[in-house]
């Protein structure tokens, strides 16, 4: 087997006695689409902190391409590879969605600021050669009708879509996706699973998702880990984890015998 | 079941190459296998442009991205540019002295409002401190183009030397100070920035050497330009051009310089990387975006930009004193971005033209206002007025139209392009 993209071994964070996340473990192989899942305030978007270093974790090594990742400044690890989407629509509210997407380009281009003042050719090349790789991100997240709209004020769902292109836009080898579908019904879930699927058969790329949607995990994830109050309770493949009575349990606290038993059902 | 079911492929090796090369150029067409378009169009030696003839007619089709990602992309844009700087060559052939004075102290000030506007309205980095930059540029100005004085040095050299140095000195002041400027944020950017205009005013006063002292104040730059003195009359073919005519066209030129300058940063990397810092720092800086860098070259370009302003103003003001770079000035100077518009340079221009011009104005309007004196009598005095109307209106626009007088523009030109339908 190929060496991991990314391995966090032993990874602690706590914000003072609040303990978020407690020596979790885990690797993402090249390709691979991992899921976390966990209740509320299980410690999985504060995973993702700590891998593109908003956090730094007081304990334990996050490695990507094996070579850590922790103490370095969020810009420099998203110029290494990493790109993400956030639970809470990040986006740049005032800009368009066209400058929203070139700026996921922003760590590729080189163009210097005197440069850009004059607009030297070197500048309008690069902002042209981003200009059309943006161009086919819009065509496949299908946004070409929104393009010049300034974000804010668009609808949620599309939001989501503009997020994920801006994070295809930065080329990344590892993509975290948080609650990529959160907030949508059913047709948008459809439109998103089906964008995941482009994506990893198209681009080769690995992801990390974090998701409430169960049905969507099992059904695309090549494995789950499961975590619950900072600890990681499961990890295997979407088959083994549903059937593992840790992860029942801290999905349905002291349920009775038929209510795990039709989560079961419902659940394969 | 909707979602469709994934085809449980093992996940393939991964398309990049080793890190920490320049792999990433070779494989930008990546995004382009999600949607398999083809090259081709967008190869040859047209990359993409149709033909001439197919785009009669049909102007507001754009043919490449450099035609739409242009400063002037509609042809009405381009008429309505090419108009104004028409009509501004010529206006101080035509003005009295005294109003293309004003008109070029109007466009020193646009000069000041661009350069706060990159750090405050493109960045989001409220700045109190821009007269301290000016006054810095001034000084700077004063010192290698001025005349010498009793007190005061100069040395008397060409005024091309002092403007490029005193875009560079408040530049490299800002660089030093950046450091504290880019820790800190909002409210309390504001309180850092009025302290160091304060600081500055203490230390312009004492330092008489350059600033000629309290309550005294210098003389600019001599206005001697790649050794043309500009304080003589010269004759081009059948115009005169007098010394104010000078003056006001050496604006001018830097004006729209340092405006396209200005809009050209603000549509390239940087200029992107300036607004996701101010609308989201984090998750700009999770984007790839140096936040530490981003709000110092912001900071620096600012300062340079109030530099280059503060010099010309010296220049046309005549006589400078410490005192006068204060907060009083330093609010001015918000007022021309807020009145303008935030994060526009066209409406910077509005606005600077705006502040200048509406004293002038009052004073002619002045008698036919019952309730201002002229002398005696009235309620208020002009200047009085002056205040009022201008903290009005800072708080009208932040309230009703961030955008100011530019997305006023905006919207009535909508009102009439879309009407009768609303939107
Ligand atoms: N900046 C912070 N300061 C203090 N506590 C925090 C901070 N960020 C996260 N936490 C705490 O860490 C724990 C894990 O939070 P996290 O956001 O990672 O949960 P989550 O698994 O993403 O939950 P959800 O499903 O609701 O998104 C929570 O108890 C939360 O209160
Ligand atoms: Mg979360």
């Amino acid at each position: 087997m190929s060496a991991p993209l990314l391995r966090a071994e032993g990874v602690s964070l706590r914000f003072g006695g609040n303990v978020a996340l407690d020596d979790v473990s885990f690797e993402v192989r090249p390709g691979e689409l991992f899921a976390i899942i966990g209740p509320n305030g299980a410690g999985k978007t504060s995973t993702f902190n700590c891998i593109s270093g908003v956090y730094r974790p007081q304990a334990g090594e996050i490695t990507f391409r094996e070579e850590s990742v922790l103490g370095q400044r969020p810009d420099r690890i998203a110029s290494r590879g990493i790109a993400r989407t956030f639970q809470n629509i990040e986006l740049f509210d005032n800009l368009t969605v066209l400058e929203n997407l070139l700026l996921g380009r922003h760590h590729v281009m080189r163009a210097p600021w005197w440069k850009a003042m004059a607009w030297l050719p070197g500048t309008s090349r690069e902002e042209y050669a981003a200009r059309l790789e943006i161009e086919y991100l819009i065509e496949f997240l299908d946004l070409t009708a929104v393009r010049r709209h300034p974000v804010g004020i668009l609808p949620y769902g599309i939001k989501k879509r503009i997020e994920l292109g801006r994070a295809l836009a930065m080329q990344p080898e590892l993509l975290l996706l948080d609650e990529p579908v959160a907030g949508m019904n059913a047709e948008e879930t459809e439109d998103m699973a089906r964008f995941i699927l482009d994506i990893r058969s198209e681009l080769g790329l690995a992801m990390i998702m974090v998701e409430h949607d169960m049905r969507l995990v099992m059904d695309l994830a090549d494995r789950v880990m499961v975590i619950d109050f900072g600890r990681r309770i499961a990890l295997g493949t979407p088959q083994e984890v549903q059937r593992d009575p840790a992860v029942i349990a801290a999905y349905l606290g002291g349920a009775t015998d038929d209510v795990l038993e039709s989560v079961r059902e419902e659940l394969s | 079941m909707t979602t469709s079911t994934p085809e449980r492929e093992t996940p393939g090796t991964p398309e990049r190459e080793t890190p920490g090369t320049p792999a990433r150029e070779t494989t930008d067409s990546a995004t382009s296998r999600l949607t398999g378009q083809s090259r081709s169009l967008l190869a040859g030696p047209d990359r993409g442009r149709v033909n001439r003839n197919a785009l009669r007619g049909r102007p507001r089709l754009y043919t490449s991205y450099a035609g739409d990602s242009a400063l002037l992309n509609t042809p009405a844009k381009r008429w309505w540019t090419l108009a104004v700087i028409l009509l501004a060559l010529v206006l101080p052939f035509w003005l009295t002295r005294d109003l293309s004075h004003l008109l070029s102290v109007a466009m020193v000030m646009a000069i000041a409002g661009i350069g706060l506007n990159l750090l405050t309205g493109y960045a989001g980095q409220i700045s109190l401190g821009h007269p301290f930059f000016m006054a810095l540029g001034a000084y700077t100005g004063a010192v290698v183009a001025g005349e010498p004085g009793s007190i005061v040095i100069g040395w008397e050299l060409d005024l091309g030397i002092a403007l490029v140095l005193a875009a560079v000195v408040p530049g490299l002041v800002g660089l030093v100070v950046a450091p504290l400027a880019t820790r800190v944020r909002g409210l309390y950017l504001a309180v850092l920035t009025l302290g160091l205009l304060m600081l500055g005013e203490q230390v312009f006063k004492q330092w008489a050497s350059v600033t000629g002292g309290s309550g005294v104040g210098r003389a600019g730059a001599l206005p001697v330009l790649f050794g043309n003195d500009l304080e003589q009359t010269y004759a081009v073919g059948p115009l005169l051009i007098e010394p104010h005519v000078s003056l006001y066209l050496l604006c001018l030129v830097l004006l729209v310089a340092l405006a396209v300058a200005a809009r050209n940063l603000a549509r390239s990397r940087t200029g992107r990387a300036f607004a996701a810092v101010r609308d989201r720092d984090i998750a700009a800086e999770i984007m790839g975006v140096n936040l530490l860098r981003t709000k110092t070259l912001a900071f620096v370009l600012s300062s340079a930009y109030a530099g280059v302003a503060g010099c010309l103003y010296a220049i046309l003001i005549g006589r400078v004193a410490p005192e006068q770079w204060n907060i009083l000035f330093a609010i001015n100077l918000l007022a021309i971005v807020v009145i303008g518009g935030v994060a526009t340079i066209s409406g910077t221009l509005i606005g600077a033209a705006f502040v200048v011009l509406l004293p002038r104005l009052l004073e002619w309007l002045a008698p036919w206002l019952p309730f201002v004196s002229t002398g005696s009598g009235g309620l208020i005095t002009i200047f009085q007025l002056e205040s009022i109307l201008f903290g009005a209106l800072i708080v009208l626009f932040l309230i009703l139209e961030p955008r100011g007088l530019f997305g006023l523009w905006h919207r009535i030109r909508t009102y009439f392009t879309t009407w009768p339908f609303s939107y």
